[in-house]
């Protein structure tokens, strides 16, 4: 009702241009925002697992990536739909808070809103189904933390890492070199991790990717690499013992911010500015030679003459270092980033052990690297590959796993994976069903069967069939009281996860099971959508 | 609308699709394909060339490039198929990584997935020959590193496999004849490297004229700029000072600086001042006494004048390339400011000869005798300008091949030989595992074969009986036996002198892997709407 008639019986306006926008108003806005949401879902339901299939994507620019990865598939995907956005947003969430189980999270919610969607054709109010959800979500929260075991991370070499890892980058395109990718990730995280106060800083391990060798060819840095060259062609590729010098001022005439004129009105000035411009160069030269440094790295360019002088006073150079590079370089070297010459003094210069310069392929690429720096141990991972897009997914691969190693450090909590976790809080959701006296029974039973989804899915996924393999799986999780039994999805010839030695942190199941629930929720609020007739 | 008559809401953008399952895989199978079989019928010494012609309006948008070179021709290509770019990207960086092999790599990849497109037909889960895939490729390379050689790097026998290597990558492209001419010249250039891999050392001068035999290498250095009207042409033990400096004006850098005068006495007191600082700097130049100086940027008629005045050579205008290529080649230090004469000996490079020299119709400038002597020119003549430019990227493949070669040491044979070899491990191994997975295997062996049943294709021959009866003769124990492509027989690569280097074939087979089980793992494509542009 957009139009109403006043006393008088005059028209009035309630809505504006209530013609030209789109309106769905209750069950038929419910059924619309779940089929949105469950398009997404069903899109990315092939890639779970670890015989998941991979996704490709042509951005509007035309350049392809293919990716695995829950989080970037949907983000790539330019959805407009304003509930798909949502599941777009949660995978993100998802992706921010854990690093991993992106796909899973996004699943998970589609198989919530199915079921939710037969509920309400039963006639059951939205806001009894996510009372039901909540409740059930709150059961198997706890169910998980019961069954969750904690693991002695430093055993056997870090064993335990490396497999959680392995089974992080089981479903990529890089799974073929899983445990030396895991290795390479457990590696790197170890290294900058503060094992005492349960903290790692993901800014010291940085991803640098490089075309070309193969994916094997992908190794572990212990220093810092850039990408970059000095900046002058003859100074000396390598520096040993480096006190680096860490610029924020380009080498050039200082360009004060308020806005100046300097009149030259006679010869006898124009001759003084240019000593002064000659003394600029030589007193910035000479205040980073006395401070004791050997090379300097700086976030600006140089000027031709201030380059020479450099050179000339053996002191190698690095040009237009990026931003981020600079912080690190700061954090791993000890150095203070210094933002003016004047204030160089010997304190503040970082220290590594060695710089040096070093050559890929037959194009003239060369990269710096800084190794054995001072402070905490920065890492870099050099990932290799044949194409551009192995690169990069190998990368967000690898992303993926640190993620997950840096998770299992600060709690040391797991569940089992193979959709094991999920049957086990199936069967307790559905056995606290019965304990529901009221309408949210049904939710709550439609809960367990939806966490039932994910063992199916993958097993789907895997070319077993569904509802055999999660039927035996539930019957002998009931028999044996063994919540570690799964899907085989590597024909591996056992169902107990604890064998297969498929690791998953608590914290990235918990997270999947809270913020599904929390989005259908969400999406179970919405009784009325207006929206623009066009968009 | 949903098989339930659900009307689905639309979840991406407008003009966004999706593709599914079977559609996405079909899509990306005949992408990827299409792109083998185009370049496939460039591969071997009887493969044909291209012609390639860019679209768009305008005068220079109607150059053509005639070319074998298979990455050349992909980068080149505008696709629309999001599998066939992945090709494309393997074949770039085949070229980036190793610089030959290009085109093996995209028909490799392609022939992988014609096989692998068999396999889905037969409903074999594409994990299933993934799978089959990586066991195959372990084996296959494996197999390859196993059958390779090396020689020591000083012995007169790894010089001859380097000019066999070269030998062998210039029988496809267009100056096949002179092989043997440009397979010598392009392995000493590479040797004077001495086991450096900058190739930036090696400069390529391409002048149209005369015939592509002759071209040469040149010892010394040659530089395509002239000498400063006035200078003398030729100089002997010549001292060089390489500089990065503007010499025409010297601009004030302070920022924000301004001329104000009042009088016109003031500005003639200025011009002096200008014209002073400038006699200054080529004063402070002087006294490094350099005979001659090359600068990257122009020089102005005055100083030019004041340094022909002492009997300098001036060579203005040198470009940063040629600028880091002299001060490289003479040890000269690249100088922008001039205060330290007394390191006059560090800085100044050295020559024995300068001269200027005419090539064809042009005139340059020669370096003989620098102090460090690894620069080298090659020097291409040729009728035309699509010849020069194919025949350049010839020998940028050779000298790439070379170096790699020079750095990696092992060597296979060629002919077909390697693919074959590989192929066969790939079947023993198929032999010996279970499940569906060896179906793949032995598909992967198949692709590997296509390499030479392709090559033989391209000469006009018999490849079927011609692959049967190399595959008996590798059975018999000939490990040395290949393709013939004189005559059309299976002969002995020993004998005939072809080789290959074995880092080429492995990044092939390594990047062409990856590609087609990127591709494989494919079962949805997502297209983006594409972006608008604006038409001005």
């Amino acid at each position: 009702m957009s139009l109403a008639f006043d006393d008088y019986g005059r028209p009035y306006i309630i809505l504006r241009d209530q013609g030209q926008k789109k309106r769905m108003k209750g069950l038929e806005a419910y059924k619309s925002n779940i089929l949105a949401a469950k398009a997404i879902a069903n899109t990315l339901q092939s890639s779970l697992g670890p015989k998941g299939m991979d996704k490709m994507l042509v951005s509007p620019d035309g350049d392809v990536s293919v990716t695995n990865d829950g989080a970037t598939i949907v983000e790539k995907m330019e959805i407009q739909h304003p509930t798909a956005k949502l599941l777009v947003e949660l995978s993100q969430s998802q992706d921010a808070e854990i690093g991993d189980g992106t796909t899973g999270v996004v699943v998970l919610a589609g198989k919530l809103l199915e079921q939710a969607l037969t509920l309400l054709d039963k006639g059951i109010h939205p806001l009894k189904i996510s009372d039901g959800f909540d409740r059930a979500c709150d059961v198997a929260i706890k169910h998980l933390e019961q069954i969750a075991e904690e693991i002695d991370i430093q055993a056997n070499d870090h064993e335990a890492l490396i497999q959680a890892a392995c089974t992080a980058l089981g479903s990529k395109v890089v799974s073929k070199r899983k445990r030396e990718l895991g290795k390479i990730a457990v590696t790197a995280v170890l290294d900058v991790a503060d094992l005492t106060r349960k903290d790692v800083n993901l800014d010291l391990i940085k991803i640098q990717t490089k075309t070309g060798g193969s994916v094997e060819d992908t190794r572990l840095i212990s220093g810092i690499l850039i990408d970059k060259d000095m900046s002058h062609p003859q100074m000396q590729k390598e520096v040993t013992d480096a006190k680096i010098c860490l610029l924020t001022c380009p080498f050039e005439p200082p360009k004060p911010k308020t806005k100046h004129n300097i009149n030259i009105s006679n010869a006898e000035d124009y001759n003084k500015l240019y000593q002064q411009e000659q003394q600029y160069f030589i007193d910035m030269v000479k205040l980073v030679k006395n401070s004791g440094a050997n090379i300097a790295l700086c976030q600006w360019g140089f000027d031709d003459e201030a380059n020479h002088l450099l050179l000339q006073n053996d002191l190698p150079a690095v040009r237009w270092v990026s931003g981020t590079d600079v912080e690190l370089i700061a954090m791993a070297t000890g150095a203070r980033i210094i933002p003016r010459f004047q204030e160089i003094t010997p304190e503040k210069l970082g220290k590594a052990g060695s710089i040096k310069e070093v050559q890929f392929g037959t194009s003239n690429e060369r990269m710096l690297v800084i190794e054995n720096c001072q402070c905490t141990k920065a890492v870099t991972i050099l990932i290799r590959g044949g194409s551009q897009m192995i690169v990069d997914e190998a990368k967000r691969s690898i992303h993926d796993a640190i993620c997950v190693i840096r998770n299992l450090i600060k709690d040391n909590r797991i569940v089992y994976g193979g959709g094991s976790a999920e049957l086990a809080c199936a069967l307790q959701v559905l056995q606290y069903a019965d304990e529901v006296s009221s309408v949210e029974q049904y939710a709550v039973r439609s809960f367990a069967d939806a966490l039932e989804g994910i063992p199916s899915c993958l097993a789907d996924n895997c070319g077993l069939n569904p509802i055999t393999s999660v039927a035996q799986a539930k019957s002998r999780q009931l028999s044996e009281k063994n919540p570690r039994i799964g899907i085989d999805c590597m024909d591996l010839g056992t169902t107990d996860m604890k064998e297969q030695r498929i690791y998953e942190t608590l914290s990235s199941k918990k997270q999947q099971i809270q913020l599904a629930t929390q989005v259908v929720k969400m999406i179970l609020k919405i009784d009325d959508v207006i929206a623009p007739d066009d968009y | 609308m949903d098989i339930v008559g659900n009307v689905l809401p639309q979840v991406l953008k407008d003009e966004a699709t999706e593709d599914k399952g079977e559609m996405a895989r079909l899509q990306s199978f005949v992408g990827a394909i299409a792109v083998a079989d185009l370049v496939k019928t460039t591969l071997g010494p009887k493969g044909m060339d291209k012609i390639l012609k860019p679209t768009g309006p305008g005068q220079e948008m109607t150059h053509i490039t005639v070319t074998n070179d298979g990455a050349t021709i992909l980068k080149s290509m505008y696709v629309e198929n999001p599998a066939a770019k992945i090709l494309i990207e393997i074949s770039k960086t085949q070229d980036e990584e190793v610089g030959d092999g290009t085109t093996t790599v995209a028909v490799l990849a392609g022939e992988l997935l014609r096989e692998g497109e068999k396999l889905i037909q037969k409903r074999i889960h594409p994990q299933h020959v993934i799978a089959g895939w990586r066991i195959a490729r372990d084996v296959a390379l494996k197999r390859l590193r196993d059958i390779s050689s090396e020689n020591d790097i000083k012995s007169q026998e790894f010089h001859n496999d380097l000019v066999k290597i070269a030998r062998t990558t210039l029988s496809s492209k267009l100056i096949t004849q002179d092989r043997d001419y440009f397979a010598d010249l392009c392995v000493k250039a590479v040797l004077r490297l001495k086991g450096s891999s900058n190739l930036d050392y090696i400069q390529i001068i391409k002048l149209p004229g005369g015939t592509i035999r002759d071209s040469y290498l040149d010892d010394g250095f040659i530089l395509k700029k002239q000498i400063t009207i006035g200078c003398k042409r030729r100089i002997e033990n010549a001292k060089i000072l390489v500089a990065n400096t503007a010499m025409d004006y010297d601009k004030i850098k302070i920022y924000g600086t301004k001329v104000k005068v009042n009088s016109m006495d003031k500005v003639a007191e200025i011009e002096a001042a200008e014209k002073e600082k400038m006699k200054n700097k080529v004063d402070k130049i002087l006294k490094y006494q350099p005979t001659v100086f090359v600068n990257r940027q122009l020089i102005y008629n005055y100083p030019e004048q004041l340094l022909a005045d002492s009997n300098i050579t001036v060579i203005e205008h040198a470009d940063f390339e040629g600028m880091e290529r002299v001060a490289a080649a003479t040890g000269a230090e690249i100088l922008s400011t001039f205060d330290a004469p007394e390191r006059r000996d560090q800085v100044l490079g050295h020559c024995d000869l300068i001269e200027e020299i005419m090539i064809g119709e042009e005139k340059m400038i020669k370096f003989t005798g620098c102090k460090k002597n690894e620069a080298c020119t090659i020097v291409l003549r040729g009728s035309s300008i699509h010849i020069l430019d194919e025949v350049d990227r010839s020998i940028h493949d050779v000298l790439c091949v070379l170096t790699t070669t020079v750095k990696n040491r092992r060597v296979v044979w060629g002919g077909g030989n390697s693919e074959m070899q590989m192929a066969a491990a790939c079947e023993e191994e198929a032999k010996k595992v279970q499940g569906k997975q060896a179906l793949a295997i032995e598909a992967y062996a198949r692709a590997l074969r296509q390499i030479p049943t392709i090559i033989c294709d391209n000469g006009g021959y018999d490849s079927a009986e011609l692959i049967q009866n190399f595959n008996v003769e590798l059975q018999k124990g000939n490990l040395t036996s290949g393709l013939n492509m004189n005559d059309g027989t299976i002969g002995d690569m020993q004998e005939l002198g072809v080789k290959e280097c074995m880092r080429v074939k492995e990044q092939a087979v390594m990047a062409a892997s990856e590609a087609a089980e990127l591709i494989m793992r494919v079962d949805d494509i997502v297209k983006c709407a594409p972006r608008k542009r604006d038409r001005a």
